[in-house]
């Protein structure tokens, strides 16, 4: 193997870290969730990602539950996987800390956007920015999510 | 391994007109490109990209509209490539090339002015399940409009048409059929002779969407039979932007204009216009001039090879891309119909194809991933895309072994 393989490999392991491939292949919080309070679409049009997010929320709009269901390719399974877990336990304004976070981190890397939020395993996803048709699929549940406590109907879209 | 041998002279010439593309002759993250997207979009040769230069610098005003000396260029070069697409198509006349802006407004255009005036509740138009959206959705508009009802041939779990059923939808109450010459998901070619031939045993006019097939099949609507047939010139190593409807003269002539606007007027006045001739007819507005002469240089370009040529050197290099495709552990192939052209659709392990996409491009090799805009095909299949590798008369033995190997590495890192 060559210089440039290797190289092009570290690039790809820095995507499809092992945290993201442990998600993608057993997802976590994955399927309905009876009494759902909230829930929404998600679909990425591009590569055919659909996915369904499920929220519970509690009467002081704490995430008490949350799961999702749907298919897409492996960054945005261990996306919705990884949103799931760091969302639970949490209050609606805090998540929607997080999606915020989330995407401003993605879309525009190497800016100090003042938060501070412990991102924990979403840090896993900061190779996706060398890859900039994958951005949508590590946001599209962050996206599901923000329709989702917003009650929006319309399905979210990451065009 | 055996690989396809050239084996005359134009083969040669094929096996060298690599390097007439210059997109191809890039690296991509560090490896030399190997272009398999030619089914989405090909990439066009220096003669093509050359003449839409000239065009602009030189010879660049309105067509058909003044006595200047570049109007009168722009106007031969943009009548020359018309001429050009008539002898390509090998179609009766001029008059029968209606040129657009890609088989969409192509198909758009027989929907709303051939179907629309004519169709009403009772009426039905038959299309098949392996169409692009392209080829469904003008239909779905024109039956809401009408009250027409859309009628869909089934197909089978190699990808090929169900003739048999296609023989019992076909009615009396059919007022068109409009079907694919070749699968742009699967690459599946249709016997199309025979689908027209029991079409007009009951008068049915019939459409086909050629976005496929031109860049890799020798057309003769004579021949086929069709009455109308639809492609574009990015597919076959021209412009974006542009495309042509063929249709047979009788049945223009009795269409009522698409678009209303300049060009496609004889006289105009308050109390009513006077229709342009065909097929003038059907092109209102100034037409994208510089892409039908781009048109016209990829047709030259195709003709310098010949046709026939590319299709037996595509169907021995299809031959040995599905031969090491199939090879390849834990592969599974989607479209293997007996007669095919240039498309291989395929998923490998449970890796989802838009991964495999990135890997792939991470190596330098384009290919497509999703649903290729033909979603029926893919919940036939109960999938939500597939990977497609597409070939064009510029790929070789080598991008197929490149990307067998880039599989490999997807494997790898799934592993
Ligand atoms: C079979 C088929 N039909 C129609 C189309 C639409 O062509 P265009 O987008 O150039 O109008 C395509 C291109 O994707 C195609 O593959």
């Amino acid at each position: 193997m060559n210089a440039v393989d290797i190289n092009s490999r570290d690039d790809l392991r820095e995507l499809y870290r092992e945290l993201i491939l442990d998600h993608a292949k057993s997802p976590r919080h994955f399927g309905k969730l009876a009494g759902a309070t909230h829930t929404a679409e998600g679909i990425n049009p591009l590569c055919g990602d659909k996915l369904r997010l499920y929220l519970r929320l509690d009467d002081e709009d704490k995430i008490d539950a949350a799961s999702f269901e749907g298919s897409g390719c492996a960054i945005s399974v261990a996306a919705a996987s990884v949103m799931t877990d760091t969302i639970i336990g949490l209050n609606v304004s805090v998540a929607l800390e997080y999606f915020r976070a989330v995407t401003r981190r993605l879309t525009d890397p190497g800016q100090d956007h003042g938060d501070n939020l412990d991102l924990g395993k979403i840090m896993a996803f900061d190779g996706v920015h060398e890859f900039p048709s994958r951005i949508k699929c590590a946001t599209l549940a962050w996206h599901a999510l923000n329709c989702a406590i917003h009650n929006q109907t319309k399905p979210a879209s990451t065009e | 391994m055996s690989h396809p041998q050239p084996n005359d002279s134009t083969a040669v010439a094929i096996e060298n007109c690599r390097s007439d593309f210059p997109a191809l002759q890039q690296e991509i993250n560090g490896q030399p490109l190997v272009f398999l997207d030619s089914a989405a979009s090909a990439q066009q040769p220096t003669a093509v990209i050359d003449a839409v230069a000239e065009y602009q610098r030189h010879d660049h005003a309105n067509v058909h509209r003044g006595v200047h000396t570049l109007s009168h260029r722009a106007t031969d070069a943009y009548e020359g490539a018309r001429d050009k697409i008539q002898a390509f198509i090998h179609a009766a006349s001029r008059r029968e090339i209606v040129l657009t802006s890609g088989t969409t407004e192509s198909i758009n255009l027989v929907a709303q002015s051939y179907c629309r005036p004519r169709l009403g509740p009772g009426d039905k138009i038959l299309i098949s399940h392996l169409e692009h959206h392209s080829n469904i959705v003008p239909w779905q508009l024109v039956c809401e409009q009408t009250g027409a009802e859309l009628v869909v041939t089934p197909m089978d779990d190699v990808g090929q048409l169900d003739l048999e059923a296609f023989k019992q939808l076909l009615s009396t109450e059919v007022r068109i059929v409009s079907i694919g010459h070749v699968s742009n998901a699967l690459g599946t070619i249709n016997p199309i002779k025979d689908i027209v031939a029991q079409a007009h045993a009951l008068d049915i006019p019939v459409l086909i969407d050629g976005a496929q097939s031109v860049p890799h099949l020798p057309i003769d609507v004579q021949d086929l039979g069709c009455d109308f047939y639809a492609f574009s010139a990015h597919k076959m190593f021209g412009p974006t932007g542009v495309g042509v409807l063929y249709g047979r003269e009788s049945l223009l002539e009795e269409m009522p204009p698409y678009q209303g606007g300049g060009d496609m007027i004889l006289e105009v006045s308050f109390e009513g216009t006077t229709y342009n001739d065909l097929p003038y007819k059907f092109e209102a507005g100034t037409p994208n001039i510089s892409g039908v002469v781009g048109m016209g240089a990829a047709i030259d370009y195709l003709q310098s090879i010949g046709v026939s040529h590319i299709a037996k050197y595509e169907h021995d290099l299809l031959e040995y891309l599905t031969q090491q495709l199939a090879s390849v552990d834990g592969i599974r192939l989607i479209g293997t119909a007996a007669d095919k052209a240039s498309v291989q659709s395929f998923l490998l392990d449970d890796i989802h194809p838009h991964d495999l996409g990135t890997i792939l491009d991470h190596q330098g090799i384009a290919i497509r991933t999703g649903h290729h805009c033909a979603m029926p095909v893919m919940d036939y299949f109960g999938i939500s895309g597939t990977a497609r590798a597409s070939l064009a008369l510029y790929n070789n033995v080598d991008d197929v072994d490149r990307l067998v190997a880039g599989l490999d590495k997807a494997k790898q890192i799934f592993a």
